[in-house]
């Protein structure tokens, strides 16, 4: 029995050695939002943020996250009524089509505004680069990390965390 | 769980609350107690098959299609609440369950008769002989980029239009004054010379007693005042929470997981396996052997997963064990020329006498091509949730046809399609792939084995080694042109035909054209490829024009717009492209422009792709200019978005797409050997829409045939060097090579 702390609640889990984070998230806490795509850290889908750092949650063993902080697309919105100013940018674009990378593509998103407010294509197109999305939506993602950037530069912070 | 419950529907985001019953307009016969039972809630009134109105006010409208991401819930919506007049902020939407009174007819006559409308008298008739056939083959497809030109066009516009016809009516006998002085509008009728108005909701039960129109009048696109408008999409704001349930996120209580692994070789049988649970092993409850394939059940995929990993599994050898990608291709090859020697092949189209011409062309241009085998890579991997119990079976699932789903599973069950329950998922992705119902089968076979449900999950390994792949071909082209560089003959010899039909029609005047086909053994399962054939003939037709409009010493834009002389649509889309893309106009050094154009699902699109071939040969796609007749785009940025991902779809195939056949089993296993596109190599894409004033046309599939060749063709017109391989990863375009061909 391991102990994680995701979206800021405690989560008593079953996890085997070596179980990646990804499975006991979606099978054990229900927090399906995190998406299984490959399984070998080529995807992106299952990204989550670890002490604020994006990681690939099919190749973390939940227990090397222990007494670490686990943030989830679940985890992302400052309240029910409240979407985080990157959910808000994606709305506004239309981005999702399928939606199954999303929540992946999100978390990234979230991790590159917060080391760097204002990226630039190039910065954007780098960072991104290990979210696949199979329906093709890179230029709509792209114009709301671009959206999300201005509503930060307007916004009292610069910290995407807070909105 | 007999009936469609109350539960089953929030989760398709309906507030049901209570139904009164009406004359049921659009289907043939009267079936309105059955299908009431089946959608509407007490209080609420069903105006027909697709539409019902609650109490408060709200229309909902009954969409039989699953959602992938084109937005079809939210698009065929508008198309009945536009032709109703209802207000938009007062519709909702229900995914119509999987039952056949939802057999999508509309869609299977509009494949089958076309676009063509048939005479307003034999109706009845025909709808009648496609509900029936359709129930038959349990058709509830949401594919061929069909929702909004058949279901929508002939459904759900019928449907808003009639309904609205039973209000008015209702309020003109209740209020007794003439229809014609009556106003529907923002979902209320109103008398202005009375001063009067009422709700659809307070006229519905009124409503239902009016005799349902059969031909209502249906707006002109003058009259649109939702439909031509990109309304918000009803499913994203929960694709950006973790909140919207995909198949694998189904979460039923007592549920365990399990994993699979089918025999490498397409066909083989499990020869033996141990199904005792390893002793090393934790949280695993059963392994199965299931003849061409063995399962493990486990408290979690992982346990699954990592179980199944070790176990020792024997195959039965086949007569394929030892086949090669090579071999297949040269199986192609030999049964092409055979069919040719004895006459053999079959005839896809003939027009004047093309060996003859051929033979007498001042040039003849020859070319053969090459095509590999794709997998669809959908982003979710496949998955399907199944409990059997007391004589039923409950099955949870994203797919492309329910109903195909429901008779799958009865099929193995031997029960009654009726005892089975499908409850829809949205869908990480289709492209073909959804519509099939191999995984649904495997799912049951193995529930049916336990008590509990469960969820069975495709690793990615297997997805890419057991999919149905779009086939790989081989195609033979000739063409004879006369002094002035007009092709005056088109032999064209390819393998596997499907469908549409029309795919492998070549769009261009060219008199004399024979166009044949061989059909050779493949023991590599075949299946829908976003596009089907189009992905194929697009790439063959538009680089090989391309080709003879460079033997031909002319511009590329130039000879395809000449010899659409009689295609005065494609001459628009043409003209379009070029004045958008700057057709014509210098690019840096190493760059090169090219053009294709197709039509396809009732939309013609033309792409222009600028594209870098650097030094080492790395090619860079940095913009695509996307010109779609659309007929009518009914819900534009939709529309555009489909072309977007379509493009980004094909491009990624283009480029590295490519499974192999490697002892007869598949060689790739997930995305580090199949890459596909990422946002660092993903172009620019520019999308104009031309509303040419004709019916709708298809928007999901039909920008994928056109960006390999448009690709491809500006590769050639960067460096001299004609792909006629794919993926383009294949020819090495390095500048030392390019400059001694
Ligand atoms: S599932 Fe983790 S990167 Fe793909
Ligand atoms: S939206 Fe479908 S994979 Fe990205």
């Amino acid at each position: 029995m391991i102990n994680l702390t995701i979206n800021g609640k405690n989560y008593p889990v079953e996890a085997p050695p070596g179980m990646p984070l990804l499975w006991v998230i979606r099978e054990q806490c229900e927090l399906t939002g995190t998406k299984y795509g490959c399984g070998i850290a080529q995807c992106g889908a299952c990204t989550v943020h670890v002490d604020g750092q994006p990681i690939r949650s099919c190749i973390t063993p939940a227990s090397s996250v222990e007494g670490k902080n686990i943030t989830t697309i679940e985890g992302l919105a400052p309240n029910e009524n409240t979407l985080h100013i990157v959910q808000r940018a994606w709305i506004d674009e239309q981005t999702p089509q399928c939606g199954y990378c999303q929540s992946g593509q999100i978390m990234s998103a979230v991790a590159l505004l917060t080391e760097n407010p204002s990226p630039s294509d190039e910065e954007i197109e780098q960072a991104m680069s290990g979210n696949i999305c199979r329906c093709g939506m890179y230029g709509r993602i792209k114009s709301a990390i671009k959206r999300a950037s201005e509503a930060l530069q307007n916004s009292s912070t610069t910290n995407p965390m807070i909105p | 769980m007999k009936k469609w419950t109350r539960r089953a529907f929030i989760g398709a985001g309906v507030l049901a609350s209570g139904a009164v019953i009406i004359g049921i307009a659009i289907r043939p016969g009267n079936r309105t107690s059955k299908v009431s039972g089946l959608v509407a809630e007490e209080g609420e009134t069903l105006m027909n098959i697709w539409l019902k109105i609650s109490p408060d006010n709200t229309v909902t409208a009954i969409i039989p299609h699953a959602e992938m991401g084109q937005g079809v819930h939210t698009t065929l919506a508008m198309m009945l609440a536009d032709e109703m007049d209802a207000d938009w902020s007062k519709v909702k939407f229900m995914e119509a369950p999987a039952d056949k009174e939802y057999a999508n007819y509309i869609l299977a006559k509009g494949f089958i008769a076309g676009d063509a409308n048939s005479p307003k008298f034999l109706e009845e008739t025909i709808d009648g002989v496609f509900l029936t056939a359709v129930k038959s083959m349990n058709f509830q497809i949401t594919g061929g980029s069909a929702s909004v030109r058949f279901t929508g066009q002939q459904g759900m516009r019928i449907a808003g239009a009639a309904a609205k016809a039973m209000l008015l009516q209702a309020a003109s006998e209740t209020w007794k004054v003439p229809v014609e002085e009556l106003k529907a509008q923002n979902s209320t009728i109103s008398h202005a010379a009375s001063n009067r108005t009422a709700t659809f909701a307070e006229l519905a039960p009124a409503a239902a007693k009016v005799k349902a129109p059969k031909h209502p009048r249906l707006k002109t696109q003058d009259e649109f005042t939702i439909m031509g408008t990109s309304k918000p999409r009803w499913d994203i704001p929960a694709k950006v929470t973790g909140a919207a349930k995909f198949g694998l996120d189904v979460m039923v209580p007592g549920m365990k997981y399990a994993t699979i692994k089918s025999a490498p070789v397409f066909g083989a049988k499990v020869k033996s396996v141990d199904t005792s649970i390893p002793s090393n092993s934790s949280g695993v409850l059963k392994i199965l052997n299931l003849e061409n394939a063995v399962a493990v059940i486990a408290e979690g995929f992982w346990q699954a997963k990592t179980t199944l990993d070790t176990l020792p599994i024997e195959f039965e050898s086949t007569e394929n064990d030892g086949k090669s990608q090579e071999d297949i291709f040269n199986e192609y090859r030999q049964a092409m020329d055979k069919d040719l020697a004895e006459g053999n092949l079959d005839k896809h189209f003939k027009s004047g006498d093309a060996m003859a011409e051929l033979s007498k062309a001042e040039t003849l241009i020859e070319a053969e091509y090459q095509l590999p085998f794709l997998a669809h890579f959908t982003m979710e991997p496949m998955n399907c949730t199944a409990w059997v119990h007391d004589g039923q079976c409950e099955i949870w699932c994203g797919s492309q046809n329910p109903l195909g789903v429901k008779a799958a599973a009865a099929e193995v069950l031997d029960i009654k399609p009726d005892q089975v329950t499908v409850h829809n998922q949205l869908l990480g992705g289709g492209f073909g792939r959804r519509s099939e119902t191999d995984v649904i089968k495997q799912a049951v076979l193995i529930a049916k084995e336990v008590d509990y449900p469960v969820k069975l999950i495709w690793s990615r390994e297997e997805d890419t080694q057991h999919d149905v792949y779009r086939e790989a071909m081989v195609s033979r082209m000739k063409a004879g042109l006369d002094q002035s560089g007009n092709p005056i003959a088109y032999s064209h010899q390819f393998i596997f035909k499907h469908h549409p039909a029309e795919a492998a029609d070549v769009p261009y005047a060219i008199p004399n054209q024979l166009i044949q086909y061989s059909s050779p053994a493949s023991h590599v399962p075949w299946g829908n490829w976003r596009s089907v054939d189009h992905s194929v003939h697009g790439f063959l037709t538009e680089s090989f024009i391309d080709e003879l409009a460079f033997a031909a010493n002319q511009d590329p834009f130039t000879y395809r717009k000449t010899l659409s002389k009689n295609n005065p649509r494609f001459q628009k889309v043409l003209d379009l492209a070029y004045e958008k893309s700057n057709w014509g106009s210098a690019l840096p050094p190493n760059w090169g422009r090219g053009i294709a154009i197709a039509q396809s699902f009732g939309s013609i699109v033309a792409e222009v792709a600028e594209v870098e071939v650097t030094m080492e040969g790395k090619v860079k796609v940095h913009r695509v200019v996307c010109v779609a007749d659309a007929g009518f785009a009914v819900h534009p940025d939709g529309f555009i978005a489909q072309m977007e991902s379509g493009i980004i779809y094909g491009l990624a195939a283009a480029m590295t797409g490519e499974i192999t056949i490697k002892n007869g089993a598949v060689a790739q296993s997930n995305f580090h050997d199949y890459p596909v596109t990422r946002m660092n190599e993903a172009p620019k894409i520019e999308t104009h829409i031309i509303n040419s004033g004709n019916p709708p046309g298809g928007a999901g599939e039909p920008s994928t045939p056109v960006i390999a060749p448009a690709v491809t063709n500006a590769i050639f017109n960067a460096t001299g060097i004609r792909i006629r391989q794919l993926p383009i990863a294949k020819t090495d375009l390095r500048v030392s090579i390019r400059q001694t061909t």
